[in-house]
């Protein structure tokens, strides 16, 4: 009889690298469909490609370091990240900023670090990050939503992502903070810049901007799924649309006129996304629930720095990588209390008997 | 009194939460409502000399020995160690090695016993009268039973017992959470044998001196609750049922003590420093067999279970009645398992070999099959943290694992490495199924081990000290003895040479008296 | 032009003053851890290092001229030690250079080839084995070191080094291979 013989315990529970994936895909889901009618086709060329080259770029990576790469690429996590990817691309962006998007997250952002786990940084802003910096023009460039039956057609999509794009000077249009940051500083008081339906707009999706930034509501639903599956804990989510609220709050009470207001910032840009899907990212977010709390509220204070003093209207990015450099300082700092000892680890005294 | 002892006496059903824990499928149902069954006499049983925690039994029957059953056959040695006895009457055949119930399947010192099927009775130990028993009688008495823990932890029971002696103590506590998966002997047990176990919990509160005793039942088992609540009246005491919720690892020592009185026992340090002395339900029956009966521990109830068997029961079995045996009773196994496990499957041990015997700490024999068990590939860390949110311990495995696999042992034990239970929450709930409490049992073994390489090393230095200083003596006595011939020999010289010269000078003398003559 | 030559000129000499007289007025003796040294190691000159004797090995760790890893019954604990004392780094375990931390061996005697010669008993440093002149002779676990060198002496080759028995009391799991996620292909 041969046995496997290994240590216990020896039953599981049904939770699994994969299935985790899995998971935070479904969540993810509703949201992208929602982009997918608001921005047409091109929008769903240019995210299966950022996917595509994602899965590639993995394959490559594992082949060249040697891994078993049927179990390693078929876990999920480079297809969520190729997905994170294209939520933050311009929607009718050309085809190689999809691939460029894909291999940086894959290549720069993970396995240059030695893979699944390994990274200090999260894949997908490595790449966003990386791509705004070094095309600002490309990464900037938005469509205005349309109706889902006169968006384009097939061969006129496939022109858009895979051709030369002159058409995107016709519908390109600025996305909310873009608008608002480039009105400020021409010294336009808020009141003028702002539509009055401009929060509902905002919520539902639509708004001229990146995939993940248009539905506020559906990334809203599909992160509290995650946070009743257990996959992700409610911790972040809160810290970092907390921390982003209550700053914002404060600016906006001082002086109306230069300050979103609070629930504009939470609904706009990335910040949902961020806040249930890419700050939750395991890898690059600290253990503990302080740790959490504390890494939370720093990305959504540096949100609110970068959009309202920074050079770029969005800043999700740059205040999660920047984030992501503290996380191994705060599990070293913020751990849990050993049972049976003090937080210094001492054993406790025990009390009354002595 | 402190605040969280006044407020569990102020409202009895309160239960303290304890950190982490997981919920696993608990399968207890397979085998929950076969009762407790007899079994026939095996044709072999295997008694291994060690079957408790301490220094191993001292043989005291030879080969061609013909025992009864309950005869002393393996006798303590020191303090920590226990008494083993016939399980029943028959000839030795061997006494000798045979491989233990343990992963490694090491030989073991064990007495082989052939039955002879009358399953005769030699002399019982003398009864107590527990109403009148000194406490100090009663402990020897479960000595003399050879009693160990029967929850798995198997520690000999007299020692517990006699820490009234060092310790203020004031609750006993009966733990009967069982929380491991599979396992169902405990609750059988409670539900056949309650007034047995309220009366030996009864009968070690008086012999550890205290007057509150406890029993905690898991909330999935409410017929034991049931039952317990019965009989909750024994030798005068009286006996308080407290359920607590079904989590794992519930039954760990530290954490019941926790969520029953909400004290927390420091590191490193024993519950009866607090005042609380826990022991599990089947050693109550067993103390109470002893006691009332004079009947040494020699059997006990283990839970066959796992979907590879095709019978699942709870049996009265024999200690050394080999697990094939037990198999064999239930119908046998059903197809290849994935694991042969004794003890349930969260800390239970695998075993390679299937004649290896049930001892005194066996409580429950499951075969897995591939659906229920852990097979997953090994995927690496993704540092998802869902180690650090269920370890009841507050540690973080995931870390300690790291450190493990970079050899930074030191590191792992400074992080917390020591304070683990080995409960396997970790592992259970890792998403990339680590081997997480394997590289913590390696981690413990290793670090042991260089301990007793370090002492060993002091020791080489000793020895070798004392045989340098042994040679240098050595040397300094023959050199001694040289220089003792020497001077002797020089001596005997000057002697002679003296006498030459007095000689030499007596002539030279003659010869000028001659010549002056 | 020539000010500024002049002034860094004086500001470096001052400098150069400062530390040069910092460096008579805060010198520190360099510890003498030839003692320390000498007291971890285990003494019983069985000269696996290559030196002559422990107090030769230590000499040569003092001065820097062998690696904490010359001492092989030391094992990976005097390593760590000897690394403390001379505040060299700890090789990792399994890198280039490094003590392979297995199962101590110890030696045992084939009592079939042993004729009782006694030579191994009077060479070994620990008076592990025991036995007299003409009798077989038996190794005591605990006190042999692996040293080897009765395994030199025995003139019927009656004595091997092999890993210490395993028992219950010593056996422990195995590290789990995590090579998986590490490197190796499947």
């Amino acid at each position: 009889m041969s046995l496997a013989l290994s240590s216990g315990p020896h039953t599981h529970s049904m939770f699994t690298v994969s299935r985790t994936m899995i998971a935070v895909m479904t969540c993810l889901a509703p949201a992208t469909l929602i982009g997918f009618l608001h921005f047409g086709l091109p929008a769903l060329f240019l995210f299966v490609v950022t996917i595509a080259s994602a899965l590639a770029f993995e394959v490559a990576c594992l082949a060249l370091a040697g891994r078993p790469i049927m179990r390693f690429a078929t876990d999920g996590s480079a297809v969520l990240t190729g997905w994170i990817v294209a939520m933050t691309l311009p929607p009718w962006a050309p085809w190689w900023i999809g691939v460029l998007g894909g291999g940086i997250a894959i290549v720069l952002g993970k396995h240059v670090f030695g893979g699944l786990g390994q990274n200090l940084f999260n894949p997908a802003m490595v790449a966003r990050a990386m791509l705004l910096v070094a095309l600002p023009v490309q990464m900037t460039v938005w469509v205005a939503p349309m109706d889902p039956n006169s968006g384009p057609g097939f061969v006129e999509a496939l022109a858009i992502t895979f051709g030369s794009g002159p058409q995107i000077d016709a519908v390109s249009s600025a996305s909310l903070l873009g608008e608002v940051q480039s009105g400020l500083d021409a010294g336009q008081p808020l009141s003028a810049l702002l539509a009055p339906e401009a929060l509902s707009r905002q919520l539902w999706g639509g708004v001229p901007g990146s995939l993940g930034e248009t539905s506020a509501i559906a990334l809203l639903a599909g992160g509290l799924c995650l946070v009743l599956l257990r996959i992700i804990t409610i911790v972040v989510p809160l810290a970092v649309l907390g921390s982003l609220f209550t700053v914002s709050a404060i600016a906006w009470t001082i002086d109306p006129e230069s300050y979103l207001p609070p629930l504009l910032h939470v609904a706009s840009g990335s910040a949902m996304l961020c806040a249930f899907f890419i700050a939750t990212d395991y890898v690059t977010a600290p253990l503990t629930g302080l740790g959490k709390a504390l890494y939370g509220t720093g990305i959504g204070v540096l949100i609110f720095v970068i959009r309202t003093w920074g050079a770029f209207p969005e800043g999700v990015a740059f205040a999660v990588l920047l984030m992501n450099a503290c996380t191994p300082l705060i599990d070293a700092y913020v751990r849990p209390r050993i049972f049976g000892r003090t937080r210094a680890g001492q054993p406790l005294e025990i009390r009354g008997k002595a | 009194m402190n605040l969280s002892a006044l407020l569990s006496r102020l409202d009895p059903g309160r239960v303290f939460g304890i950190g982490g824990g997981v919920h696993p499928k608990t399968r207890k149902s397979l085998s929950a409502r076969a009762a407790i069954e007899p079994m026939p006499l095996p044709p072999l049983l295997r008694v291994p000399l060690q079957q408790h925690i301490g220094v191993e039994a001292e043989a005291i029957v030879q080969r061609d020995d013909l025992v009864l059953k309950g005869q002393l056959i393996g006798k303590a040695r020191g303090p920590v160690s226990a008494n083993i006895h016939a399980p029943t009457s028959g000839r030795v055949i061997a006494v000798g090695h045979f491989a233990a119930p343990h992963p490694s399947g090491l030989p073991v010192p064990t007495i082989t016993i052939r039955p002879d099927g009358e399953d005769r009775w030699g002399p019982r130990l003398p009864r107590l009268r527990p109403e009148t028993a000194a406490p100090d009688a009663i402990a020897a008495q479960v000595a003399a039973a050879g009693i160990v823990g029967m929850g798995g932890a198997t520690f000999p029971s007299a020692v517990k017992l006699n820490l009234r002696d060092r310790y203020a103590l004031e609750t006993l506590i009966i733990n009967a959470a069982e929380c491991e998966p599979y396992l169902t002997c405990d609750d059988r047990l409670m539900r056949e044998r309650a007034e047995e176990i309220a009366d030996g919990a009864a009968i070690m509160a008086k012999a550890l001196g205290v007057k509150d005793i406890l029993i905690a039942i898991e909330t999935n088992k409410p017929e034991a609750i049931t039952a317990m609540r019965l009989h909750d009246v024994a030798l005068g005491y009286k006996i308080r049922v407290k359920t607590v919720p079904t989590l794992y690892p519930m039954g760990s020592e530290k954490h019941l003590v926790k969520a029953l009185t909400g004290q927390e026992t420091p590191a490193r340090a024993l519950t009866a420093e607090l005042g609380i002395v826990v022991h599990n339900a089947a050693t109550a029956h067993a103390v109470h067999l002893a006691v009332r009966y004079g009947e040494p521990l020699i059997s006990r109830v283990v839970t066959v279970s796992g979907r590879g068997v095709a019978r699942q029961a709870n049996i009265q079995a024999l200690i050394g009645t080999p697990v094939s045996d037990l198999l064999a009773h239930c119908g046998g196994l059903v197809g290849e398992p994935e694991r042969l496990l004794l003890g349930g499957p969260m800390m239970g041990q695998p075993i390679q070999n299937q004649r290896v015997p049930v001892v005194k700490g066996t409580n429950g024999i499951l075969a897995l099959t591939k659906a229920e068990a852990r097979t997953d590939a090994v995927m690496p860390c993704i540092r998802c943290g869902s180690c650090v949110h269920v370890c009841p311990c507050g540690l973080m495995p995931f870390e300690m694992n790291a450190r493990i696999q970079a050899d930074d042992l030191e590191g792992a034990s400074k992080t917390g490495l020591m304070d683990c239970i080995a409960c396997g929450c970790c592992s259970f709930n890792c998403p990339s199924n680590i081997p997480l409490v394997q590289a913590f049992n390696f981690a413990k073994g290793r670090l042991a081990e260089r301990k007793s390489r370090e002492h060993q090393q002091q020791e080489t230095k000793r020895l070798a000290e004392a045989r340098q200083a042994r040679e240098a003596a050595v040397a300094e006595a023959k050199r001694a003895a040289m220089a003792k011939r020497k001077a002797e020999q020089a001596a005997k010289k000057k002697k002679a040479d003296e006498a030459k010269a007095a000689k030499a000078a007596a002539a030279a003398a003659a010869k000028a008296q001659e010549g002056a003559s | 032009m020539i000010e500024a030559a002049l002034s860094m000129a004086a500001l470096g000499l001052s400098l150069g003053l400062m530390l040069g007289f910092a460096a008579r007025r805060f010198h520190v003796e360099a510890p003498a851890i030839l003692q320390d040294i000498e007291e971890v190691l285990p003494g019983t000159n069985c000269g696996q290092c290559g030196f002559p004797g422990c107090r030769g090995a230590a000499e040569a760790l003092a001065a820097g001229d062998a690696p904490v890893t010359l001492c092989p019954p030391g094992g990976r604990p005097l390593v760590v030690t000897l690394a403390e004392i001379t505040g060299v780094e700890v090789p990792p375990a399994g890198g280039a250079g490094a003590v392979v931390e297995e199962a101590p061996l110890i030696a045992f005697i084939f009592e079939d080839h042993c004729t009782g010669c006694t030579k191994c008993f009077k060479r070994c440093p620990t008076d592990a084995i025991v036995g007299a002149a003409k009798q077989i002779h038996t190794v005591i676990w605990d006190a042999c070191t692996g040293c080897d060198a009765c395994v030199q002496v025995c003139p019927t080759e009656a004595i091997i080094l092999r890993p210490k028995p395993r028992t219950l009391r010593n056996w422990y799991w195995d590290k789990p291979d995590e090579a998986l996620g590490a490197g190796e292909a499947a």
